[in-house]
Parts: structure tokens; sequence; C-alpha cells
């Protein structure tokens, strides 16, 4: 089993922050095709097309017939460690403040083997579990696990350098007056967040599950309005220097396209919310998180954001609405980018339709706020850059990667 | 018998200048400050909506402009302490000069009546002002005067910063405000210039389920009449003697604009 990690004590205002520190980032394309299915969780190798054997570390061509062929899959994690050592000094600054590290060698069922971190948990010899996981820099990297899961394997410091595990740390929740905020509220604070501040727009409006919100554990409610950059400023002001997680659960959602008779101010409004609204929680919040990245046990971890899987195509029936989450989605690209350098991760939650008073002609399969929220938990706890929450995020996701056009011609349908 | 000669517009400008340099003439600011955190009028979501004050930094003496500080700055015409022209209602759409750029400038200036219900409104926060009501008040208070600004003093401006200023429950806001035949009497019968209230719009917060809905809006604006709402600092007025200024930006084929909205009433006595 893992010891527990502490929580930590109140920081000490005259020791250095320590600056967060990345690992190795250079990496070739092709290794980069294991990074993208990491980032979405999933533990994919190259296989060779014409021979079938599964390549590591990842190559341009197959070590057993020349193939160049190699295209990446998912693969099974049953592994078998023979050996480990511990490195207990390193010139690189990532490590050598994190030493000592332990590291392995297993050799997969499917036949690679690989050099990969141990987790404290693994006993050599003995099977393991492989899985990918993004490292601080974001690339993807991989780790055996227990065979079975293990007493307080999460707090294992080298597994949670690859996760944004919620405990302990502290949450801000951006838009609590939907049910998907309260929602993620609820849960974040249930799994060990020691504060999870929720963010109220227009405190003088009452809203439904209000008075559940604030009889919540752990829940604070601080005023915010992303479509006004003096109160983004302000709550900065007061908790962005002890802000290690954002969960931005905002989302202006209306029907309609671009020639309706509304369209130009609901266009407007969607997009001060959706866009701006991202931009003005980083402007006045990612500087913090980014000098913050590497603070101890609750150092700045993520900024989450959940957005509609038409991000990645237009829904005419929503038709702002989805340039709006495409633009959304753009600039977390771009966020990821400006922030991995503080170690923080960027990650996005795409979700089918929810299940809310704008979609109620929609037809099911609709998303659920729990579900939501279980999926932010999951991406914080596993370290997932992208999820994909419900039938209808996860068809699209796989439908765009066949073919875009297609997808464009069938939504439109 | 001599008639006293009439003061001249020399006279009475160079007497308003003396009074406001020794104080015997005051000014009361009647204005919440434009701020983003103002609540706005609350319509239901299909519906365009009111867009509340926001302010964006162009530069603070820095990389952007070192040696200014500016900011770009949106807003309904419907946003914070605001006038309302005729051509904001259906009823006033055909007047002429009917937006804010055509309103005459005399009718921005002029004798402020303040009627203080704030007792009434305390007591009921749906309280509305009757015929009956204004009658009354006549009666101890005298006539309202032909092209007078009448000011409906709540103090419903003392909420602000709390949910009880909008008052929103599940079935609407809940503000005091005039009812159908207030409206009428104070338009037809002692035609006033405008009307003003500190509550969000001058109809009260039910107002949309009175006949005509939104009686102020409707009789005011119909007659080619103004509507000044979210004032505050009413209760520094007197009930009759104070002189408002309320002008409008000069927004082409506006609806309505946020302003400045201030009085003079007499202060200090002479030679204190």
């Amino acid at each position: 089993m893992s010891v527990p990690i502490e929580r930590p004590p109140r920081k000490d205002p005259q020791a250095a922050t320590r600056p967060a520190e990345l690992p190795p980032l250079n990496r070739s394309r092709s290794a980069l095709g294991m990074t993208a299915w990491a980032a979405r969780g999933i533990f994919a190798l190259q296989v060779c097309d014409a021979c079938g054997r599964v390549a590591y570390p990842p190559r341009d061509a197959c070590s057993g017939c020349l193939s160049t062929s190699l295209r990446f899959q998912p693969v099974e994690g049953g592994a078998t460690v023979i050996a480990e050592t511990t490195i207990r000094t390193s010139t690189d600054l990532y490590f050598r403040e994190r030493m000592p590290w332990r590291v392995g060698m297993v050799r997969l069922d499917s036949g690679a083997s690989i050099v990969t971190h141990l987790h404290g948990d693994v006993a050599v010899p003995g099977p393991v579990r492989m899985v990918a996981k993004l490292d601080k820099g974001g690339n993807a990297v991989v780790i055996a696990l227990p065979a079975e899961d293990s007493d307080n394997m999460a707090d294992d410091l080298q597994f949670r350098e690859l996760t944004a595990s919620p405990k302990f740390r502290r949450v801000l929740v951006t838009d609590g007056r939907s049910a998907v905020g309260q929602a993620v509220a609820a849960r974040l604070a249930g799994a060990g967040a020691v504060s999870v501040f929720v963010g109220i727009a227009e405190p003088w409006k009452p809203f439904a599950g209000q008075s559940e919100l604030a009889a919540m554990a752990n829940v604070e409610t601080m005023e915010l309005d992303l479509t006004d950059t003096a109160s983004v400023t302000e709550l900065a002001g007061e908790i962005g220097g002890k802000t290690d997680i954002i969960v931005n659960t905002a989302d202006h959602v209306r029907p309609g396209g671009l020639v309706g008779q509304d369209a130009l101010a609901t266009a407007h409004q969607a997009f001060e919310v959706n866009v701006f609204g991202l931009q003005r929680l980083a402007m006045a919040f990612g500087p913090g998180m980014r000098a913050r990245g590497g603070d101890g046990t609750n150092s700045a971890a993520a900024f989450v954001d959940i957005l509609p899987i038409h991000a990645f195509a237009n829904l005419p029936e929503f038709g702002f609405h989805s340039a709006s989450c495409a633009a959304r989605h753009s600039l977390l690209q771009c966020l990821r980018a400006e922030l991995r350098p503080g170690g923080v991760r960027v990650m996005s939650v795409f979700t089918g339709p929810v299940d809310d008073d704008w979609r109620q002609h929609v037809p099911p399969p609709k998303v659920a706020p729990s579900q939501i929220a279980s999926a932010v938990l999951t991406a914080l706890n596993e370290g997932i850059e992208e999820s994909f929450v419900g039938d209808v995020a996860q068809d699209v996701m796989a439908r765009f990667l066949a073919d875009p056009k297609v997808l464009e011609r069938e939504l439109s349908q | 018998m001599t008639q006293p000669p009439q003061p001249t517009g020399a006279d009475l400008l160079q007497g308003l200048a003396a009074g406001l340099a020794s104080g015997t003439v005051e000014i009361v600011d009647l204005t919440h400050a434009l701020s983003p955190d103002f609540p706005v009028m609350v319509l239901p979501p299909e519906f365009g909506q009111c867009q509340p004050f926001r302010m964006e930094e162009v530069s603070r003496y820095d990389g952007r402009g070192p040696g200014w500080y500016w900011n770009t700055i949106t807003m309904s015409e419907h946003a914070g302490t605001h006038f309302d022209a005729p051509a904001h209602w259906i009823s006033g759409r055909n007047l002429p000069q009917g937006t804010v750029d055509a309103v005459p400038l005399d009718k921005l200036v002029g004798p402020a009546i303040v009627l203080d219900f704030s007792a009434e409104s305390a007591a009921d926060e749906d309280f509305l002002l009757t015929r009956d009501g204004l009658e009354a008040w006549e009666a101890a208070n005298g006539a309202i005067e032909e092209g007078a600004w009448v000011l409906f003093r709540t103090d419903w401006s003392k909420h602000l910063g709390s949910a009880r200023y909008l008052n929103l429950k599940e079935d609407g806001a809940h503000s005091p405000g005039p009812a159908a035949d207030a409206m009428e009497f104070l338009v037809k019968e002692r035609g006033i210039c405008g009307f003003g209230t500190e509550t969000i719009g001058t109809d009260a917060g039910q107002g949309g389920h009175l006949s005509p809905p939104y009686p102020a809006h409707f009789i005011l604006h119909g007659h080619g009449r103004y509507g000044l709402q979210c004032l505050t600092g009413l209760d520094r007025l007197p009930a009759r003697g104070a002189v408002l200024f309320a002008a409008p930006l000069k927004i082409r084929n506006g609806s309505g604009s946020p302003l400045r909205v201030f009085a003079m009433v007499p202060g200090k006595p002479a030679g204190l």
C-alpha cells in the first residue's frame, strides 16, 4: 500500500515557491502518436500492419520486417516486470527535485519490452498493468501499476505527478447557477478537495438548487460573472493565489444560427460567456496558476473546461453556440501551450447535449449533470486531457476522426 | 399701481450663478454610478435581453498607452440610471421627436414634484400609486403643475446591493409603481413632462399584469412624455421647488440613454 499523503500545512510566506520544472519535452513525430492516445486515457502502441509486431519505443519502420506501415492502436496493458532500479540522483532539474524515482523494465504480454516508471506498490518480479499517462510536460509516459488496485495508490508520489487529483487541492467551479456546476462542486467536494469555491453571477437573481448549494460542506459561493472583467479580476485578487484547479462549467446555450432575427445579440452573449469568459478566467487566474505548478502537494494542477462536442462540427440548430464552442476548443489548445511551462494541465471535457431547459426538444440520449461531474473527477484523477461524455459525444468524435466532411453533412440533415 | 419689473434672462442666470456660488442653491445628484454589478431589467429568456454595463480597459499608463487611462464601455440604452424616450414603447412609436436625439431641450430641464410614498412602499412591496392617492397628495400639498417632472419616491434605491432591489420571485419582480389611472391622471389632467422612479423601471415589478400592461410606459410614451428610472437621492429633494436636469445622450434614433440626473434645490439661507 502507498503511504497516504498528508494535508499540506499553510504556505510559509518566506519560502520561495519552487518553479515548475518539466520533464524532458522533445519527442519525435512518431512518439506524439502515443501522446495523442494517452491524452484520451488510452494505452496505444504502434502495431505493424505487415507482420503484427508491437513496437516500442515509437519508430518509423518495423524492427521485424522493415515495413513503414506502423499504426498506433490500443493494446492490452498486461505485462510482467523483469527488472527494477531506483534512481537516487540526476542532473535533470525535474527529476532531481523528486528523487528517489523508481523505474523498471517490463515485458508486455504482446511481446514488446518497455523501460517504464514503476508505481511504488508494484512487486518485482510480478504481473503489472501498463497505462499511458501525460507527464507534466504533456508527453506520453508509461507507468506500471500493480495488477490489482492497492490502498491509497493514487497517493503514490510518482503517480500523482501524472494526475491532477483534487485531494487536498482548492477548486474553483465557475458557474454555480447551473445544474452542471452544482453537480461538479458536490462531486469534487466529496473527492477530497479542501475548498470548492463556486462562482455565482448576478446573485440578486434566485436560482434552482441555491439552498442545496449553500448547504454543501467545503463549498463556498463567490460572486463571479464571466462576462464582467472586473468581477473575474476581483475574484482572482481574492483567491487567485490559492486556486489549484479551475473547472469552467459556464456555457451559454441558445438555439439559432446566423440569420435569425435576434442572431447578433444572441451571438454576442454566447461569445461573451463561452469565449471571452474563458479568456477572462485565463487572464486573471492563468499567471498565478502557472507560477504555482510546482508548489508541492497542493500545487496548481489543472484548468478544466466543459464544452459541447459540437466544437468539432457545427450543429445548425445550435449554430452560433457550436461556433462559440469551436472557438473555445481552439483557445483551449492555445491555453494548453500557455500553461504547459507551469506544469498546469488544460483538460477538455466534451459533452453530448445536456439534459437542460434549452435542449428540452433535443431527443435522447442526453447527458445528465452527474455524468459530467463523474467525467470531470475521472479526468482529474487519471490525468486525461480530452474526455467524451455520453453516447453522442463519443459518436460525434468517432465520426469526426473518420471524416469531418461526412459529419458536417450528417449534422445538417 | 406699477408692476415690479420682470427679471430679465440675464438677471435670472446671474442670480442662479450667484446662488450656486454662495450655496443658497445646491445641486443634488440623483444618479447611481454606472457599474457592471448594477442590475438590469430581467425579461423572459425568449426575448432579447438588456445588456448590463461593461467596461474594458484600453490602457492605464502602461504599455498600451503610457501617458493615459481610458476604457471601452458597452451597455444597453436602458442600463443604470437612464432616460426613456417615447419611441421606447410601441404606444409612442409614431410620435414626432420620439427618440433621444430629437427630444426638445426645454423638456430636459424643469420643475420637479416629489411624491413621497416611501412608507407605503416599505409596507407593501407591490404598492400601487393610484389616482386616489394622487388626489389625496394634492389635497395636502397643492396641485401638480403642468410641465413638471413627477418623481415617485419609494426609497427603493436603498435596497440596491441586496436581492430586494429587483426582488425577483418565481412570478417575477415585486416593486412599487403607478396604476393606470394614476398615469392617466398625471398625463391627461396634469400635463406632466415626465415620470421618474427609484426602481428598475417606471412601472411596478408586476406592472405587466396591469391593464394596459406596463401602464407607465404605455401611457407616458404614448403621449410623448418621458421616463426616468433607477434614480437615487429623492429623499434629499423638497416636495416641490427643485429644478430637474435630465439630458440623455444624443444617440441617433436612440430609444433611451444612461445619463447624469441632478436637481437644483434651495440650499442654506442667504447670508449664512
